[in-house]
């Protein structure tokens, strides 16, 4: 018995050696292990040996078992080794192809700038106030001292709708409406943002539609020297940390003292180059101490109220930030144009 | 305002600054230069020359053959084709060597076989501006006065080594708008001596009075406070001396004859405009200021017959009107080459009526934008004996003895007290008592002490634009320099900065929405007409609200929709390669029912969004497919979803809004506090206006964002995650086609009880199979306990439930 057993073992070592597929060696695994299998077929004669006999046979018996499964499970490894290669081998990609993206859209380069700007100011705690396009002359005018007939009514040709209705050609009248909404309580710290109306012709640095900001701080002790450390804190925000700043004397009818500020050239940083036309300073801001009688007629006392006011041009900001040379593109919506904007 | 620094000069020395140096110094004290015009364009060694003889060239019939003398001790032989060159002449000669402006540099030449030593110049070659000299002068070469030196440099002769500054000056700062005015700001900048001219002292009057032959009175007070005229006699008109020639030439101004230009000339050095009467023209020598009457007229210098109105002030004589004040004189009595004796009229006119005067006939001067911003009245009277000096100077008058006026000149006393620690607590700067006197000694301002810490000071009347003490501020400040104020931070309280609501929704909608790949774009508030009658369904039954004076047709309304600007941009950029499109904006519309406005039109924000062309970019192994109108109802699902707005709250009603495709649209209601509200539309845009806008298929929505805001809830609470799992059940319902899935889900969500948590439509088709007119819209139906598994008895319950209320309702079938 012992010796069928060496043959079976001989017999299918040598067969499984030869096994080709995982489907071969399962079926060999059937023929020698199965439970219809050789091995069984033959032990199952162990009932006629004696009880010396057979402990031996059984140890004999496992062991062959054991032999032939340690070569099945070597040889199932190695078939699956195999498998697992192929799959790998069909599944390459070619990783030079391109990704599909996230579909990103952006906001608009205005809108971009504005709320940089916003942000900027919530930071150094202003609140946002919006008031709306069409403006009634004493908001747009006269509250901001520019009565009738005033020369400075010049500087500003305006959209009208009637003798008493236009669209504002500024954001200051946001101001005004704010301090009477303010009921003389202090301080008053807000930034405006929004739409503005002018009689330009559209061309590379005019647009009859554009936008401003607005900034108002009232309070007690409001000096002009804070409003330097404002705009130059901004700025520095905006365009950099190396950012210098120039106030020249101006005039507008709602500030005294008045200021135009310049920035340091945002693209050579003062040197000098086409951009600051040599001059290595751009002009970005008006600025001023709030004129006494718009105080009042916003309902605050000149003598223990002091403030301070800024506007600027949105689109001029974004046209220096961004390096844009023509300011219809940002109403053309080309989307060549837009799309530039669609990243951090 | 064009300043001459060689005629600036003649009151402030400007050794040792140059005109770049003294421009900057000057804008960084508040009035701008940008421009600083050389007059010298490049003319070098050009001088005078005496036109000796003139004979033809032999061989061009165009060239004449001349001999200068230009000082040099020889003759010079230079061959000229100016046809106005003629012996006796005194002319501008280039000689060799010499070089003109462009880079022509004068060699010796010879024209057709003739030498020519050199080249007569016309102006333009001289590079000056031809337009402000006479056309006789235009054409030729430059013919200068017959008493000019010979051999001198031109440059000398037309003052043409100066340059010029051109001052931007703001409104408040009219003062500048004269050469002493200028002269006091320089003077205070730089800190030098002004030297002044003193008219009075140089004049000589002859004792037959003026008054025996003129005399002036003024019947519209308010709009005249003071006339004054002088008479003079004997005067010779002819060309002012070059050097008054060169002036108005720098300042840009046409030189026409001596009395023309000498009232010129006063007017831009003190900034006092003046007039001159023909006097023998003046009948009876009398003149009135008053206002016109209706119905009168008067034919002005220009030839143009005006009809007077009652709010206009003339200047008339016993004959009717002689001048329009302030604007423009009148034909009847211009001083022309037969004029011998004259009026010369100095008055302050009141701004704001010469204003309305100037702007209502279109005519625009010098001399009335220096009246509409307020002479000052201090310069009335030396401007006028100024000019009664040069004219007995230049024109050979006779001045007639004494000044005939009325009104006066007197102007009040403007003293303001400052408070120096107002000063400092504005500015934020430490100056002391005596710095800012000396700052206004600079200004001469005279300054006095009025107790502890207050200065009074006295501003002149050539600075009407201060009348405050914060006025006075300014001044303190940019002659302290801005440069010089230091650089602090807001004390006191601090506040809060903060958005609003509707300030932080909208970021939420453009953050979510860009981040779902719409592009944001903004349009105008102006439309044109035709287009704020589309979709201008949320603008409700509104009147158009129109602008007074557009400036086109285009944008003539203000828009009630954004969406036709959507569509424009849409064309634009399908026209442009660039068809696929998600866009949106953020932006106001108008509407007002007034027919006539008088109030302030409503604004209301709205989203407007446009999708067209495919959804998704083209790749290399994934078919784009095109947008339809479920990608956009699902952008305004997942807006609602964001916001915090549960679907039970809004209802889309296949309603067919205006100007959409009638089976693919609808209008979406939400409910506030107050009740139903229309929240705004969204759908295809109808095919027909599509093949107009020339887009493919493009969907549209427009949402008012006022109920958005109110709904919004930005409260996140948490909630329990599900313990148990969930049990699902898939419906396949069979109904008539016109029955909606809205209808079908709302049955279903009323009938199958609260441990339904969720009913989503995975599948809606249509097909033979199901019979004509019927379709079958598959459900998936999750049920869910909190506390527990459920049972499929209870859920099947809930499923028999729902599909009865199905049967009942809709007839609905059940596919197996």
């Amino acid at each position: 018995m012992k010796d069928k057993l060496m043959a079976l073992k001989a017999e299918a070592l040598g067969q499984l050696q030869e096994v080709a597929d995982p489907a071969a060696l399962n079926d060999l695994r059937v023929k020698y292990l199965g439970k219809k299998g050789a091995l069984t077929e033959i032990l199952r004669g162990m009932g006629g040996l004696s009880a010396e006999e057979r402990p031996i046979i059984g140890q004999v018996g496992n062991e062959v078992r054991g032999a032939i499964e340690e070569v099945i499970t070597s040889k199932q490894e190695e078939f699956q080794r195999k498998e697992t290669e192929e799959r790998l081998r069909a599944e390459k990609v070619d990783v030079t192809l391109p990704g599909r993206p996230l579909t990103q859209g952006s906001v608009h380069p205005l809108s971009r700038v504005i709320q940089d700007i916003e942000d900027i100011f919530i930071g150094l705690g202003y609140r946002v106030a919006e008031g709306p396009e069409v403006e009634t002359d004493y908001f747009n005018f006269e509250a901001l001292n520019l009565p009738k007939n005033h020369p400075a009514r010049d500087m500003q040709d305006s959209f009208y709708l009637t003798d008493d209705l236009l669209m504002r050609t500024q954001t200051s009248p946001v101001q005004a409406r704010t301090m009477l909404a303010m009921k003389g309580e202090t301080p008053v710290k807000i930034i405006c943002p929004g739409r503005v109306f002018r009689r330009d012709d559209d061309d590379a640095t005019h647009s009859f539609q554009f936008h401003q900001i607005e900034g108002l701080v009232i309070g007690e002790g409001i000096r002009m020297s804070d409003l330097k450390g404002t705009l130059l804190q901004f700025v520095r925000e905006m365009f950099g940390v190396n950012t210098q700043i120039r106030l020249r004397p101006s005039f507008f009818p709602f500030t005294e003292p008045s200021a135009e500020v310049d920035v340091s050239c945002v693209k050579c940083g003062g040197s000098g180059c086409r951009v600051c036309k040599q001059t290595g300073w751009l002009e970005i801001l008006g600025c001023g101490m709030v004129h006494p009688k718009v105080l009042e007629m916003g309902g605050y006392d000149a003598e223990s109220c002091s403030g301070f006011a800024f506007g600027m041009g949105v689109e001029r900001i974004a046209m220096l930030k961004y390096g844009v040379d023509d300011i219809r593109h940002f109403y053309n919506n080309d989307l060549s144009f837009l799309k530039q904007f669609a990243r951090i | 305002m064009r300043v001459s620094t060689e005629w600036l000069s003649q009151y402030i020395s400007l050794e040792g600054i140059t005109a770049k140096e003294l421009a900057e110094r000057i804008t960084s004290a508040g009035i701008e230069i940008d421009i600083i015009e050389n007059r010298n364009q490049g003319v070098h060694h050009v001088v005078t020359g005496y036109v000796k003889h003139k004979e033809k060239h032999p061989d061009a019939d165009k060239l004449n053959v001349c001999t200068v003398d230009a000082g040099q001790g020889e003759d010079l032989q230079i061959v000229c084709g100016a046809k106005n060159v003629d012996a006796g002449q005194i002319v501008p000669v280039a000689m060799v060597g010499a070089k003109l402006p462009g880079g022509l540099d004068i060699k010796k030449a010879k024209l057709r076989g003739v030498v020519s030593q050199g080249m007569i110049c016309s102006a333009k070659e001289l590079g000056m501006n031809d337009k402000l000299l006479p056309k006789e002068l235009q054409e030729g070469i430059l013919v200068l006065p017959e008493n000019t030196e010979i051999g001198v440099p031109v440059t000398d002769v037309l003052g043409l080594n100066d340059e010029v500054l051109e001052l931007d000056l703001t409104p408040n700062r009219s003062d500048c708008l004269s050469m002493l005015g200028t002269a006091y700001e320089v003077s205070a900048i730089l800190g030098r001596e002004l030297t002044l001219p003193k008219p009075e002292e140089s004049l000589v009057e002859v004792s037959d009075s003026a008054s025996n032959y003129i005399s002036v009175s003024i019947a519209a007070e308010e709009q005249c406070s003071h006339y004054s005229a002088r008479y003079i006699t004997g005067v010779r008109i002819e060309s002012s001396p070059l050097w008054i020639q060169n002036r108005l030439i720098a300042a840009g101004v046409r030189p026409i004859n001596n009395i023309v230009d000498i009232t010129n000339y006063c007017m831009l050095e003190y900034g006092q405009p003046l007039h001159a009467f023909d006097a023998d023209r003046l009948p009876g020598g009398s003149l009135t200021v008053r206002l016109a009457r209706e119905g009168e007229k008067m034919v002005t210098l220009d030839g143009q017959e005006r009809n007077l109105e009652p709010h206009m002030l003339i200047i008339a004589a016993e004959n009717g009107p002689a001048a329009l004040a302030g604007v423009m004189g009148g034909l009847d009595s211009e001083v022309t080459d037969q004029t011998v004796n004259i009026v010369l009229e100095s008055a302050k006119f009141d701004g704001g009526t010469v204003r309305k005067t100037s702007r209502q006939l279109g005519l625009r001067s010098e001399a009335s934008s220096r009246f509409e911003k307020e002479v000052d009245p201090a310069a009335v009277i030396p401007a006028l004996n100024r000019a009664a000096g040069l004219i007995s100077e230049y024109a050979g008058g006779t001045v007639h003895e004494g000044i005939v006026q009325a009104g006066s000149a007197e102007a009040e006393k403007k003293i303001i007290t400052l408070s120096l620690p107002k000063v400092n607590r504005i500015l934020g700067t430490d100056l002391s008592q005596l710095e800012v006197k000396t700052l206004f000694a600079r200004l001469h301002f005279s300054c006095g002490d009025a107790g502890e810490g207050l200065i009074e000071v006295e501003v002149p009347t050539r600075r009407g634009d201060i009348t405050l003490d914060v006025d006075l501020l300014e001044e303190i400040a940019r002659l302290y320099g801005y440069d010089n104020i230091p650089t602090t931070a807001i004390q006191g309280k601090t506040t809060p900065g903060t958005l609003s609501k509707p300030q932080l929704i909208r970021r939420a909608l453009r953050r979510l929405l860009t981040h779902g790949g719409w592009q944001e774009v903004l349009g105008y508030s102006f439309i044109h007409p035709r287009q704020a009658e589309k979709f201008a369904s949320l603008a409700g039954e509104s009147n158009q609200v129109r602008l007074a004076m557009p400036m086109s047709e285009d944008r003539s309304v203000l828009r009630t929709s954004l969406i036709p600007q959507l569509l424009d941009i849409a064309s634009y950029n399908t026209n442009r390669k660039q068809p696929d499109l998600a866009l949106f904006e953020i932006g106001n519309l108008f509407h007002s029912n007034e027919e006539q406005l008088t109030i302030q039109p409503k604004e209301q924000p709205v989203l407007g969004m446009l999708l067209s062309g495919r959804r998704g970019s083209k790749q290399w192994n994934v078919q784009p497919e095109k947008a339809d109108f479920f990608d956009l109802k699902g952008a305004v699902e997942s807006i609602f979803q964001y916001l915090g707005i549960a679907p039970s709250t809004v209802e889309y009603k296949a309603d067919q809004p205006a100007d959409f495709h009638p089976g693919r649209s609808a209008s979406v209601y939400v409910n506030l506090d107050s009740g139903q509200v229309k929240l705004g539309t969204l759908g295809q845009v109808h095919p027909q206006l599509q093949q107009e806008q020339d887009v493919e298929d493009t969907y549209v929505a427009e949402l008012l964002l006022d109920p958005l805001y109110e709904l919004t809830d930005s409260s996140v609470a948490y909630q329990d995650l599900p313990r148990f799992p969930g049990m699902e059940r898939d419906l396949a319902i069979v109904v008539n086609e016109a029955v909606e899935a809205g209808e079908l889900t709302a049955s279903i969500r009323e009938h199958a009880g609260d441990l339904l948590k969720k009913v989503q439509v995975f599948d809606v088709f249509t097909g033979s199979k199901l019979g004509e007119g019927k379709k079958s819209v598959a459900v998936s139906l999750t049920f869910r306990h909190q506390e527990r598994t459920l049972t499929d008895e209870e859920v099947g319950i809930a499923v028999d439930q729902a599909v009865q209320a199905l049967e009942q309702s809709f007839g609905a079938e059940l596919r197996k």
